[in-house]
């Protein structure tokens, strides 16, 4: 019972996995990996994980996807044109040293000599995995990471606020984040990497720059 | 034994005191003042060398060398190097000449210079030029020497391109300078030689040790002593280093006078009497000398029959003399070399102080073909330089007559090849005749030139323009420049008791050592020679009466012709000159020596140098070493430039790439 | 089933994340294997924690995955901003760093 479970979610976690990454419509490629997850938090219950399973599901595959979604919406994600503008020759690269690290990795598991791994594990007793084990971990063992990771969160939280808040009007001149005694005593653009390649010599009048469409136009 | 030291020492500093003085303080001093000074330090340094004599005829015979020491100044390597001087019968010798003859030059160019805006300036250097003259004859190790001769050779070019605006005289400066820096090398190459093996540096030491270490006509000594001979050479103007006399001529005449004629050039034969127990060891060495001075005695001798300025004439008698000098004492005939150069001394400079008056009374003129008649417009320098002419010429009683005698005398008692150097020296004598009154006949007999003419009137020639006489170029009499007045003997006194102390000791000063009556400077010089095989010998009575008989006829026979080609029938040097073109031009042309120098080294050097730049420098150094580097680096650069291509996922790319090969390595060595 | 298979199943979905990584040109998508990614490094830990009966990888779990809201947050976070600015959302247009 237990490998057919294995292989059903083990196929459906492998087939979305491809699914994201052959599928051009890239909300399609959000559902795959939706159905990936769900087929992982599978195989996380296999492995006697309830908790991280749950949370699987309700965060990964509840929240984030979900914020996905929404990007996506808005953003627009077109249907990706074909063929990377680097040349054939990266796909072509890129495969061989995927498949050389997935050789590698088996390799470097399966083969390391370890006993356990052709068995089931070590026997666990029934409360292995469950809540309880895990939330006295956390506050126990693990309080500092847990803390940490807490903070973490509120860290990007407050950064994405950051990053994507509009700022009045679509010509605005280029914000910084920080102003400090710097930005008064030396020019403008100064020690940035546009001054290295001698991009900007003063104030641009407006910092966007044209979109694939404008600047054919402009062309 | 205190007072003979203290009196080297004050020889040597007085000299030095005068010299920083006027340097410091010669400004502030009126008008002549810092010609007064100079002559006045030389005045006292003349009397302590006289004191140094009276001291050392003090002390007995056997204790007649004294080395005053002043400090250790290292002694690293085994070489002892200190601070002293050797006082002894020679360098009295010396140093009574150099001070005494150079007191009278200063007092000359007191009034000779007068109106030069340099005027300090080249009172400060004479002072130092006698200082470094004083350090080298008095030194009493091989590095003081060294360092005396050092110190002559860069007064001489100072006092040399003494007028610096002037590119002849800038440029015989150098030329001077370069061919006394070869002597250099050449003196302490030498010196080296010879204290590897002797281990010491210090003369009287090196004298002592000298037979024990070398046996005679060896290898090493030989090479040493020729060594120093190229110093010697290069110093004292012999072939073949001779090339920079006779332009030295640019200097003021009173530079010409002192170095160019009593002191400097008499460095070399100084080194060789110094240096005579090696010589004594290394015989083809001594030969070398003795062979070269007979050359130049000869070489010079006919060149300065053919040119026609003046005071090359006189630098080229000075030359011929000298070679009379090197052959003496090349031939270990030491007291009669030393007693002829006092002689030279006396009546080079005597002849130059005359020359001096001619030239300043035709306005800085050199050239014989413009003078003429003077001898009504200037009877002193008249007198004077018939008076040096005569002790030149070596006529009786004159003081030249003696000592020339002497050393062909020596020369003559040696036999063997060394009668060959006889002929020839009586030969330079008969042509000395010829050409030192060819000299006085056409500049003080005949026509009366313009400038004469004007100066028996009363008023010297002033010149509107300013010219360099040698190349006709304009120049201002600004400093750098001769100054816009000149000053004959007859109106100077300085210039009068100058010449006229020097005139008187051109008479009598042969009577200090005729052969075989007085020996005066024989008997002085004695405790310095004590150690040498050819210091005493008897001199047969018949070789010195035909001697004598000799010298006296070839002198009056060079005057005779002089007269006869000059003055009673001057046709006969215009046809002799084109019968005997070829002749005349390698004459005039000073032998081609110039020429020669020229193909040898100038030209190659000249040609290595552009060679260097062109094909070394540019293709070699420029292109191969420093383009090849930045174009390794630059190739470099931009093979590795190439990875740096923008694109996201070409990086993650190599990530992954670093990622698999990381894990390869770690697999493969578990 | 044997642990190996499950490491068998994270090693392939961690390859097929890198090369989606390494293939596709839109910022989201590779956000979506980068996603994959940690995925399937979540399977091995889950997996080795079985293995050795230890609880320890699952908690590391747990925090990769606090780790990976964060980071889609922020890189979400800058696709948007991009968006803002009518930057074109694809990754090799941004060649800036070229040298």
């Amino acid at each position: 019972m237990g490998e057919v479970l294995f292989f059903v979610a083990g196929i459906g976690a492998v087939a979305g996995a491809i699914g994201v990454v052959a599928v051009r419509n890239p909300f399609y490629s959000v559902l795959a990996l939706v159905s990936h997850l769900l087929c992982l938090a599978a195989l996380f219950l296999l492995l006697r994980a309830e908790f991280v399973a749950a949370a699987q599901v309700v965060v990964y595959a509840g929240a984030v996807m979900v914020l996905y979604v929404f990007v996506v919406a808005y953003v627009g994600g077109r249907d990706e044109p074909l063929g990377p503008r680097a040349g054939s020759g990266l796909r072509a690269v890129s495969a061989i040293f995927g498949a050389a690290l997935f050789l590698e990795l088996c390799v470097a598991t399966l083969g390391s000599g370890l006993q356990l791994i052709d068995s089931d594990g070590t026997p666990a007793p029934a409360s292995f995995g469950s809540p309880e084990e895990i939330g006295s971990l956390l506050l126990t063992k693990f309080l500092l990471p847990f803390e940490v990771a807490s903070f973490l969160l509120l860290i990007a939280a407050v950064g994405a606020v950051v990053l994507a808040r509009r700022r009045g009007g679509l010509t605005a001149v280029e914000e910084q984040a920080r102003y400090s005694a710097m930005d008064i005593l030396r020019p403008a653009y100064t020690g940035t990497m546009a001054e290295g390649v001698g991009g900007r010599h003063t104030l641009p009048e407006a910092t966007v720059t044209n979109t694939p469409q404008e600047a054919e136009d402009a062309s | 034994m205190t007072s003979l030291k203290l009196f080297a020492w004050l020889t040597l500093l007085f000299p030095l005191a005068g010299c920083i003085t006027i340097a410091l303080l010669g400004r502030m001093l009126p008008g002549r003042g810092a010609g007064y000074v100079g002559t006045g330090a030389l005045a006292l340094s003349f009397g302590s060398a006289v004191g140094a004599l009276l001291a050392l005829l003090d002390q007995d015979e056997h204790h007649r060398q004294v080395v005053a020491v002043a400090w250790d100044y290292a002694n690293s390597a085994g070489v002892d190097a200190q601070l002293s001087l050797l006082v002894d019968p020679l360098s009295v010798f010396m140093i009574l000449v150099v001070s005494g003859v150079s007191t009278l030059i200063h007092l000359y160019s007191i009034s000779y210079l007068d109106s030069d805006r340099g005027y300090v300036r080249f009172f400060a250097y004479l002072n130092y030029f006698v200082f470094s003259m004083l350090l080298l004859v008095l030194a009493g190790n091989f590095l003081i020497l060294i360092i005396g001769w050092a110190f002559v050779g860069a007064a001489s070019y100072l006092l040399i391109s003494y007028w610096y605006r002037r590119t002849t005289a800038t440029r015989a400066g150098t030329k001077a300078f370069v061919i006394n820096v070869l002597g250099d090398v050449g003196l302490v190459l030498g010196t080296f030689f010879i204290f590897t093996h002797v281990g010491t540096v210090d003369f009287l030491a090196t004298f002592e040790k000298a037979p024990e270490v070398f046996e005679s006509g060896d290898g090493d000594l030989t090479a040493g002593c020729i060594l120093l001979l190229v110093g010697a050479f290069a110093k004292s103007a012999q072939i073949p280093l001779h090339t920079w006399l006779p332009d030295a001529m640019e200097g003021p005449t009173p530079v010409s006078a002192l170095i160019h004629a009593a002191t400097m050039v008499t460095a070399g034969v100084y080194l060789i009497a110094r240096m005579h127990p090696l010589f004594e060891l290394a015989p083809t060495a001594a030969g070398v000398g003795a062979v070269i001075g007979c050359l130049t005695l000869l070489v010079a001798g006919t060149i300065a029959i053919a040119v026609t300025d003046l005071k090359r004439v006189i630098a080229y008698s000075t030359m011929s003399q000298i070679g009379y000098m090197i052959m003496a004492v090349s031939a270990g005939a030491y007291a009669a070399g030393l007693f002829h150069l006092m002689t030279h001394a006396f009546f080079k400079a005597l002849l130059f102080m005359a020359a001096g008056s001619v030239i300043a009374a035709m306005a800085g003129q050199q050239d014989l073909d413009r003078m003429g008649g003077f001898k009504r417009a200037m009877p002193f320098t008249f007198g004077c330089m018939v008076i040096g002419g005569l002790a030149l010429a070596g006529v009786p009683p004159f003081s030249g007559f003696f000592s020339k005698d002497e050393i062909l005398l020596l020369i003559g008692d040696r036999g063997g090849w060394y009668w060959g150097l006889y002929v020839a020296g009586y030969l330079g004598a008969f042509l000395t005749g010829i050409y030192t009154f060819r000299m006085i006949f056409r500049a003080f007999y005949g026509e009366p030139v313009p400038e004469a003419r004007e100066l028996e009137q009363g008023h010297m020639h002033h010149p509107e323009v300013h010219k360099n006489p040698a190349d006709g170029e304009v120049e201002d009499t600004d400093v750098g420049f001769p100054g816009p007045e000149h000053h004959i003997a007859e109106r100077e006194p300085s210039m009068k008791v100058a010449m006229g102390v020097l005139a008187l000791l051109a008479v009598v000063g042969g009577f200090l050592q005729i052969p075989k009556v007085t020996h005066v400077i024989d008997h002085f010089l004695e405790p310095t020679f004590e150690d040498s095989a050819l210091y005493h010998r008897e001199l047969s009575d018949g070789l010195l009466g035909f001697g004598l008989l000799l010298g006296a006829a070839v002198g009056i026979a060079g005057i005779v012709v002089a007269y006869l080609i000059w003055i009673r029938n001057p046709q006969i040097a215009v046809r002799v000159r084109e019968r005997l073109a070829p002749l005349h031009r390698l004459f005039v042309n000073k032998w081609y020596f110039d020429e020669l120098i020229d193909l040898l080294v100038v030209r190659p050097a000249l040609w290595f140098g552009a060679w260097a730049q062109q094909t070394f420098e540019r293709v070699f150094v420029n292109g191969l070493l420093v383009g090849g580097t930045t174009g390794v680096v630059r190739a470099g650069s931009s093979a590795v430039r190439a990875a740096q291509t923008g694109f996201l996922r070409y990086y993650a790319l190599l990530i992954v790439v670093g990622m698999v090969v990381l894990a390869l390595y770690f697999l493969l060595n578990t | 089933m044997a642990i190996g298979w499950f490491l068998a199943v994270s090693a392939l979905i961690f390859t097929i994340g890198a090369a989606g990584v390494l293939t596709r040109r839109s910022p989201l998508v590779i956000l979506l294997c980068l996603e994959l990614m940690l995925n399937a490094a979540n399977l091995a830990l889950i997996a080795f924690a079985r293995m050795h009966a230890n609880h320890d990888g699952q908690i590391f779990a747990v925090i990769v995955m606090v780790v990976a809201a964060c980071e889609v947050t922020v890189g979400l976070g800058v696709i948007v901003a991009m968006h803002r600015r009518r930057l074109p959302i694809d990754v090799d247009e941004m060649q800036e760093l070229r040298g």
